[in-house]
């Protein structure tokens, strides 16, 4: 059956409608809409977990998100387990297995718990104390150690397989949380015209109204209203509502995160459904609702397993129909908590005490508990509790002292008071205030555009919350812009008014340091943690926090930040307020990466940008390298070729016959304008009036602070129309290095700048036979020397496309680069290669391109240089005009430093031994046999095997390098010293006839 | 020389169907495009010219037939036409001052229509599509995922979402998985 503690007629779930689960390898039959704690504590178990220090047991304390104890492991199956997942939210689906954490072997002996008999050693700041010595050790062995004994649930190693959603939405309110205020004001928000979004984290709508048993509103009991209200709600046009979701986030302009729980709670979900939604909300008003939060007691040994909250016992009891206890005593400062023992008492429920620490409780839930028969203690005090794996006895003495009375009991309800949860309202940078009064901290100044209602902003009365949510709906609906009026009235009545309260330790906390009355569960820390850390000198809330990690574990504090606080003052002798709160941040409660990368994994993780060509250059067999987010063909193993054979053959074959090349991912931008000229003048060193129009020339780009920033091949089209290119990896900085000064400096220029990257594919084709290649493809083309010499452009036809032709060289060959409209690519490509191919020319990749540059002295901006190298250390000075006014970076370029001698300059390096191929970024020397640290003279910035030289071949960055030629430098490497020559940087054809060919 | 075949055209997502009922994609037919840029004083004669009055409120398209032209910035449109005619020649023809750059390759589109195509988009952009703030001819360069398209709405359910050529199985990938979601 779905448990021995199930009270037939009790709570709202369906007898008939069961599940089944395992804990720890047992069976246990649940309902339908069970939590695993509830299901648990059907079957009468309490205990599920070991605490994270001292390992001791621990049950379940609440009936919500803010369950700081029973985290268990939940898993679907191998791939789909979860750690650390709050039982008192994960609701049951058939055939779920659930394991308790932390404790070995068993959960009822665990060898972990003689780390509570150490518990001297372990108090607050033990770490930063006990191991600070040998430095040495923290790695090897103090926080392995220490994560080994200390860590709650083990992180699967399996892939997630499951799929995560996201969607952005708008509304004009959205209301979170959806209880009797959310509820409210969404209804008066929708019937004003409103697009509203009401979210909640529980699986139903209602709030407080699950352990609610005496509310009626509008004539019906409150969780029934609030049903009946979700249901008119959803169904409205203008209303999304949005269960199993919780508002984890809130942002800057009334950005608000939610997470929906899409399948965990389903048995056999389908594959098509997201496990979760990422919502990113932007809402003109946001309207919070958010509640509050039960405090318990902080007394000596207040941890053990059937402690729990009051609120959280009537929950278990109104809503799910599971008596937490045959014998449950209640300890509390807060009139609520007798509602509890009310409905325990009508259920049949033995409730041998309720403990009040006030004198004074309320008077009306006071002759209630009188007329019930149930004995009510005032002014007396918890002092401590006794049970190994379970409570068995309370020990009660009046306040002040005197002999303490045991009281058997098998659960203790607790309640200390009620904390606002001000969590999003302070995480919209909203400044609380405290409230003296009632010592809780509530909604003060406002960042954002949002209002707080009913609990969560302080206010106690049912009939004050209903009717402060139906004007904050109405009022943030208008705000939005909807146009009618809510008319709305609802009224509310409850069975009890609530008074009291208290936050910090109650008299059974004991002034002494060894008594354990724990505030923060989830990290162990105890009241007297506090005072240690007040007394080791921390004032600061923020030190104190940090010291002792009250707060810091995945709950948040979200039951022991106020009594931390409270405890923290009174040690310091201050006002609360004095010592301040620490700061909510987001996420509420915590939020699966899977959720938060959403669609952002396997190929959406990042857009794979591939070539027109790319499809041909797979089936060749090319191996790709990543260049940016291109797919670029990095070179063409043959059959049992390795990477290095392959390189050899492509370099000798596009000197000896051809090459053809995929160069479409070069950056293109097209300037066009009457100013088009004037415009390059300025952004390129070079001058660019004199070029005319079916020219090319090589460009240099500087920043202001006259370093390289980019280069490339700019031809001219016409005379307002450039055709500029850039680095690959530069094309989108270029484009916007250019966009920023013709906005910002020049906008007097008459010129556009256009990204044409995508727009041509290009390809290379290089080598002796290039010409013969392309010839009989090209339309409307002079292609001899005469009419098309090295440094060309023109446009016509190619395989009867539109073609940018360009002649043009990076391999030091005679060249061609077609550009055709990227659609063409492919089939432009295949025609060349038809050609190509029987003439014994080969496609080549990047890798050879680099080589045959190298061998060429032709840089690689960002890899022969790195940002800090003019023209004039890359040996490019040749190309910085000296007529031109104005330039970016003429200023730049006239720096003390950057005219001085020594300055590190490209030069070419010939290792001694022709075998020996440099390690690229190997550092340089003078003197090998100096002494650390050594005189370091620069790197070496790009190194190769030419098979066109027949040797290694390689540049660098060496200070003075152009004074140095002929000079032997030194490498020094981890196993031998190499030695190098200075050599200028072109390898091959220094006399650069083969261009001309 | 001029016997050679024409070569044919390889359009990125050629052949590819996908979506859910709620929001179907198809890759747009190839089409031409033009980027244009001119300042205030080269509308009407280039509205002229081009045969569609460019429009000169954010967010706004004008259409004439196939042919749109799609604001996306104070000096800068994006037109289409569907049916592949010569841009560049119409804009020409205004003679007065402007940039015409074709960028009939560097773009593609996917077209999402069904009921649940602004969901489907939203999985990954940002913008408020509701009717009342993105109608029907509104457009807007905007980001979906990682990427930057431009968004045109063509019909209450139907939109064209234009990336570049590279970014289109990135863009196809993702409204992949926000239709499917879509239809949840």
């Amino acid at each position: 059956m779905s448990g021995a503690h199930r009270i037939s007629g009790a709570g709202r779930l369906t007898p008939a409608r069961t599940a089944r689960f395992t804990f720890d390898g047992r069976t246990l039959t649940a309902l339908e809409g069970d939590t695993v704690a509830s299901a648990l504590l059907a079957h009468g178990i309490h205990l599920v977990g070991r605490s994270f220090k001292y390992h001791r047991p621990r049950g379940i304390l609440s009936a919500g998100a803010e369950e700081p104890n029973a985290l268990l492991d939940v898993s679907r199956d191998a791939a789909r387990r979860q750690p650390n997942v709050r039982a008192t939210v994960q609701e049951v689906f058939d055939g779920m297995k659930v394991s308790s954490q932390n404790r070995w072997p068993s959960l009822a002996f665990d060898v972990g718990g003689f780390n509570d008999l150490l518990s001297p050693f372990f108090a607050a700041g033990f770490y930063y104390k006990t191991f600070m010595w040998p430095k040495a050790a923290w790695h090897k062995l103090y926080e392995p150690f220490i994560r080994r004994a200390a860590g709650l649930g083990v992180a699967p190693t399996e892939a997630d397989p499951d799929h995560y959603a996201s969607r952005y939405v708008h509304c004009d309110v959205l209301v979170v949380g959806a209880g009797v205020a959310g509820l409210s004001a969404a209804l008066a928000a929708a019937q004003a015209g409103a697009k509203v979004i009401l979210c909640d984290e529980q699986s139903e709508l209602g709030g407080a109204l699950h352990y609610d048993s005496g509310t009626v509103i509008d004539g019906k009991p409150g969780y029934e209203w609030a049903q009946a209200t979700g249901k008119a709600l959803a169904g409205r046009d203008n209303v999304t509502v949005l269960t199993r979701t919780t508002a984890f986030g809130y942002y800057n302009h009334n950005f608000v995160g939610l997470i929906e729980r899409v399948t965990d709670h389903l048995a056999s979900p389908g594959k098509a459904l997201p496990r979760e939604r990422l919502w990113q909300v932007r809402a003109k008003k946001v309207i919070l609702a958010n509640g509050a939060i039960e405090r318990h007691m902080v007394f000596a040994n207040n941890d053990r397993p059937g402690i729990m909250l009051a609120s959280a016992g009537r929950t278990y009891l109104n809503h799910f129909g599971v008596a937490v206890g045959s014998k449950v005593g209640i300890y509390t400062a807060h009139d609520s908590a007798y509602e509890a023992a009310f409905d325990l008492r009508k259920a049949g429920v033995a409730v041998p005490v309720i403990v009040d620490s006030r004198d004074k409780p309320g008077e009306a839930v006071l002759n209630e508990a009188r007329r019930l028969g149930i004995e009510v203690l005032t002014g007396h005090s918890v002092v401590n509790t006794a049970g190994k794996l379970r409570i068995s006895s309370i020990s009660v003495s009046r306040r002040g002292g005197g002999a303490a009375r045991k009281i058997t009991v098998d659960a203790l309800l607790v309640c200390a008071g009620w904390t606002p949860s001000v969590h999003l309202f302070s995480q919209s940078r909203g400044k609380v205030k405290f409230d003296a009064a009632t010592e809780r901290f509530l909604p003060g100044t406002y960042a954002q555009e949002c209002l707080s209602i009913g609990a969560c902003n302080g206010t106690d009365d049912l009939q004050a919350t209903i009717d402060e949510a139906l004007a904050a709906g109405e009022l943030a609906a208008r705000a939005a812009g909807a146009e009618n009026g809510s008319q709305l009235a609802i009224s509310g009545e409850n069975a009890f008014a609530w008074t009291g309260g208290m936050i910090g330790a109650a008299e059974g906390a004991g002034a002494d340091t060894t008594v354990k009355a724990f505030i923060d569960f989830q990290h162990d820390v105890c009241a007297k943690d506090i005072r240690l850390a007040v007394r080791e000198g921390m004032h600061s809330i923020e030190h104190i926090k940090r010291f002792t990690t009250n707060g810091m574990a995945s709950d948040q504090g979200k039951l022991s930040n106020m009594h931390g606080l409270a405890i923290a003052a009174e040690a310091l002798g201050k006002e609360i307020p004095q010592v301040g709160l620490t700061t909510f941040r987001q996420p509420y409660t915590p939020v699966t990466f899977g959720a938060i990368v959403n669609h952002s994994r396997g190929s959406l993780f990042d857009p794979a940008r591939k070539t027109p060509m790319h499809a041909w250059e797979e089936e060749q067999g090319a191996e790709f390298e990543d260049v940016g987010n291109w797919k670029r063909a990095w070179f063409y193993p043959k059959a049992g070729e390795t990477m290095h054979e392959a390189v050899a053959r492509e370099c000798k074959t596009v000197r000896d016959v051809a090459g053809v090349f995929d160069a479409s991912t070069l950056g293109k931008i097209e300037v066009v304008g009457p100013d088009a000229a004037k415009f390059l003048n300025l952004m390129y060193t070079n001058a660019w009036d004199n070029l005319k129009p079916g020219r090319c020339r090589y460009g240099i780009m500087l920043r202001d602070d006259g370093f390289v920033y980019d280069d490339g091949v700019v031809g001219r089209l016409a005379e307002d129309r450039f055709h500029v290119t850039t680095t690959t990896g530069g094309a989108p900085r270029v484009m916007h290095h250019m966009e920023d000064y013709l906005q910002t400096e020049f906008p007097h220029l008459k010129v556009w700048l256009t990204s044409t990257t995508e727009q041509w594919a290009v390809i290379a084709v290089q080598g002796p036979k290039a010409r013969e290649i392309i010839a009989p493809l090209v339309e409307g083309i002079d292609l001899s020397n005469e009419a098309f010499p090295h440094m060309s452009v023109a446009e016509g036809r190619i395989c009867g496309v539109p073609t940018r032709l360009f002649r043009m060289s990076f391999t030091g060959e005679l060249g061609f680069e077609v550009n055709v409209p990227a659609d063409y690519g492919q089939a432009v490509w295949e025609a060349i290669w038809a050609r190509a191919e029987p003439m014994g020319a080969c496609a080549y990749g990047t890798e050879t391109m680099h080589v045959l540059r190298a061998e060429k002295g032709y840089i690689i901006v960002g890899q022969d240089t790195d940002g800090t190298l003019t023209p004039d250390d890359a040996g490019l000075s040749w190309a910085v005009s000296k007529k031109k006014p104005d330039f970016v970076g003429i200023r730049g370029l006239k720096r003390p430093d950057l005219v001085k001698d020594g300055r590190k300059q490209l030069v070419g390096l010939l290792a001694k031994d022709p075998k020996v191929v440099l390690e690229e970024g190997a550092q340089i020397v003078a003197d090998p046999n100096e002494p650390k640290p050594m005189t370091m003279l620069g790197h070496v910035t790009s190194s190769y095997w030419s098979e066109n030289c027949g040797r290694s071949i390689a540049l660098a960055m060496v200070a003075g390098g152009r004074e140095r030629l002929g000079q032997t430098l030194y490498i020094p490497m981890a196993d031998r010293t190499i030695a190098v020559e200075v050599s200028d940087m072109v390898f091959f054809d220094k006399e650069g006839g083969r261009l001309h060919g | 020389m001029a016997d050679q075949a024409t070569a044919i055209r390889n359009a990125p997502l050629a052949g590819l169907r996908g979506g859910s009922p709620a929001a179907i994609l198809t890759p747009a037919a190839p089409a031409s495009r033009i980027s244009l840029r001119a300042a205030a004083d080269a509308v009407s004669a280039l509205s002229a010219a081009l045969g569609v009055t460019l429009p000169v409120r954010p967010k706004t398209s004008a259409s004439t037939g196939g042919r749109h032209a799609l604001w996306l910035g104070p000096d800068e449109w994006l037109v289409i036409d569907e049916d592949g005619k010569d841009l560049m020649a119409a804009a020409a023809s205004s003679g007065v001052l402007h940039s015409a750059v074709d960028i009939s390759h560097r773009n593609s589109a996917v077209i999402v229509s069904g009921p649940g195509a602004e969901v489907a988009i939203n999985s990954g952009c940002p913008q408020d599509l509701s009717l009342a703030i993105f109608p029907v001819g509104a457009c807007s360069r905007t980001v979906l995922g990682k990427v930057e398209i431009v968004l045109f709405r063509t019909a209450k359910d139907v939109f064209r979402v234009e990336c570049w050529r590279s970014f289109s199985p990135y863009v196809f990938g993702l409204l992949s998985e926000g239709a499917e979601d879509a239809g949840h």
